[in-house]
């Protein structure tokens, strides 16, 4: 039952006026108001990630000015983005239901060998698509059932889901690495609009539908409502256990559209570990200002915060600074931004 | 909104409820009454079984024996939102509201208005926003914006809200668990006033309450429990503080 210091929800004691005034006309001046945001925890949950990303764009300009802000680094920034920004969707879902998804990246290389051995078996191209999307949906509805109707912490399910889905992908691949050429595919992967890669608007497509599911639907705010407090919302009659799954599934797909961009990036379906895609997923929903607690947050946030990262990594390259200080660098950035939005809970 | 006030039979009548959870024997055979625009308070010591007994009313727990008729219906809810849908609203003390959720949200949590064709429906927040106001308004709440979040409400406008929710859906019964328990003063008050208001709408309001002032107060009607069973009933204007005091803890025998 806590008040929360400075926002405008604090009421003065209400007198019994008898006429029904309610919404009655609040109106602070504007210089109250920012102040009052710039208190509110919900403002820098919902802006962190913007001032870091117009940061860390004057940093890195200042560093390299003559290459970082110009058009083919810009497009190579967001060609190497769009993957992680694509995994990023699935995981804000997840821990909007106070949950994680530990396997997303585990999911992606078992969707891109599901790929790839559709592929050598020779498959037309749409088929070895839609199974990929298949076999990420499936891994997530796994995690997703487990969770949510045994009860079993969503940290150990997806810890487990990771192995088992390393370990299918090793199965399937034989270890081995399928060579992908396929015309469509390339032209997919190089294509652009301006400075825009295909695949990056193949991103903001998805992280415009996200969206919208979350805030225009009634699925979304059962998501959220999911989240914010799981006993109460089912004592409100929503479907919390469907929900968790969904949300996970939501994920596993994400994770096999994620694993399509990768193979018609690198043209090869390959049973590599992803590792640097999951600790990036999971630190662009931080970024972006998702309560790791559920219950409040954005798709929009997280997805700048993927395209943040790979910002960040790319401008230390081009700057010159040694290859290991990138993750300090990411490192470092998680955590402040993880306390800069804390207060929010 | 208002629902019908019956002069003859109960909005709610149990009969004979027996519940038990493993070895514990909550509910030994309760059997009360809750009439339509009165207040029915339940008062007992803690573990006397009062809310089992509301919770089998509101659909939450289902009783191993008896029956619940719900305007002389025999009703058998498995679920809190079966027992929604039949007009029966439960302001719990602590499952309220969800607090990263703004006021409307929680007012129409899973009863969400739409718009547009299926399957491309979206949320009709402009009018539920509206009725939201509306819902507030209509019990005279005041609360600086339904667009706020639940989170910055203190705990009398949460209960306010709580209140509001279970009153504006066409609802006949609101059950109450200890509504003012968390609540201060001026608070408290608040929500009395409310209680007189879904009362004077016509809906049958039953409370669970530690407070015999409060209770007096409110009531018109008053059952008084100990270890599973109803002790006695009886009307509030029929009996005092000292009265209940000692029918709970067992000083004075039922009166017949």
């Amino acid at each position: 039952m806590g008040h929360i210091r400075g926002t405008v929800l604090q009421t003065p004691d209400v007198k019994d006026s008898g006429a029904a005034s309610v919404a009655a006309p609040d109106t602070p001046s504007t210089l109250k108001r920012i102040g009052y945001s710039l208190k509110s925890p919900y403002f820098w949950a919902n802006w962190t990630v913007l001032l870091a990303l117009v940061v860390a764009v004057i940093v890195f300009w200042a560093l390299s000015p003559d290459t970082f802000l110009s058009s083919y680094n810009i497009s190579t920034i967001l060609t190497a983005a769009a993957v992680p920004a694509i995994l990023v969707i699935g995981q804000a879902f997840v821990v909007m239901t106070a949950g994680i998804d530990l396997s997303n990246a585990a999911i992606v290389t078992l969707s891109a060998v599901t790929f790839g051995a559709m592929f050598a078996a020779g498959q037309p191209l749409i088929l070895c698509m839609a199974l990929a999307i298949v076999a990420g949906v499936t891994a997530g509805v796994v995690n997703g059932v487990v969770i949510a109707q045994f009860k079993i912490n969503d940290f150990i399910v997806t810890l487990g889901m990771l192995s088992l889905a390393q370990g299918v992908a090793l199965v399937i691949s034989n270890a081995t690495p399928v060579q992908v050429i396929s015309e469509p595919l390339a032209t997919f992967a190089l294509g652009k609009v301006g400075v825009f890669p295909y695949i990056m608007i193949l991103a903001v497509v998805l992280l415009i539908i996200a969206q919208l599911v979350l805030t225009q639907t009634r699925f979304g705010t059962h998501v959220l409502a999911t989240g914010g407090n799981t006993e109460t919302a089912r004592a409100m009659g929503v479907k919390t256990k469907a929900m968790k799954i969904a949300v996970y599934a939501i994920s596993g797909g994400a994770a096999g559209i994620a694993s399509i961009v990768l193979i018609s990036r690198i043209g090869a379906a390959e049973p590599s570990m992803n590792t640097s895609l999951l600790l990036n997923s999971v630190a662009a929903v931080v970024l972006g200002g998702v309560s790791l607690f559920g219950g409040r947050g954005n798709i929009v946030g997280p997805f700048v915060g993927a395209i943040l990262l790979t910002m960040i990594i790319n401008g230390l390259i081009v700057a010159g600074v040694p290859q290991y200080y990138q993750f300090i660098a990411i490192g470092l950035i998680v955590m402040i931004s993880a306390v800069l939005v804390r207060s929010a809970k | 909104m208002t629902s019908q006030v019956e002069s003859q039979g109960f909005a709610v009548e149990t009969n004979n409820i027996f519940k038990s959870y493993g070895s514990v024997r909550a509910l030994k055979g309760v059997s009360i009454t809750a009439k339509a625009g009165e207040v029915t308070s339940i008062i007992g010591d803690n573990g006397a079984g009062k809310s089992t007994l509301i919770k089998i009313i509101a659909g939450v727990e289902k009783a191993d024996e008896g029956t619940v008729e719900i305007f002389g219906e025999p009703v058998s809810f498995h679920s809190p939102e079966a027992a929604r849908e039949a007009g029966i609203e439960t302001v719990y003390q602590t499952l309220g509201l969800i607090e990263d959720l703004t006021i409307w949200q929680n007012l129409f949590l899973k009863r969400e208005l739409m718009i547009g064709i299926p399957p491309f429906r979206i949320l009709n927040k402009r009018v539920m926003r509206n009725e939201a106001v509306r819902m507030l308004s209509e019990l005279d709440v005041h609360i600086p914006s339904v667009k706020a979040r639940v989170r910055g409400l203190s705990g009398g406008q949460r209960q306010a809200v709580a209140i509001s929710r279970a009153a504006g859906w066409s609802s006949q019964v609101v059950i109450m668990d200890e509504p003012t328990a968390a609540l201060g003063v001026r608070e408290t008050a608040k929500v009395e006033e409310l209680i007189e208001r879904l009362k004077a709408r016509g809906l049958a309001v039953i409370v669970i309450s530690h407070n015999f002032d409060q209770v007096l107060r409110l009531s018109e009607q008053i059952w008084v429990m100990r270890q599973g069973n109803v002790i006695t009933g009886m009307r509030a204007s029929d009996t005092s503080g000292d009265e209940l005091v000692s029918l709970i803890t067992g000083a004075t025998q039922a009166r017949a």
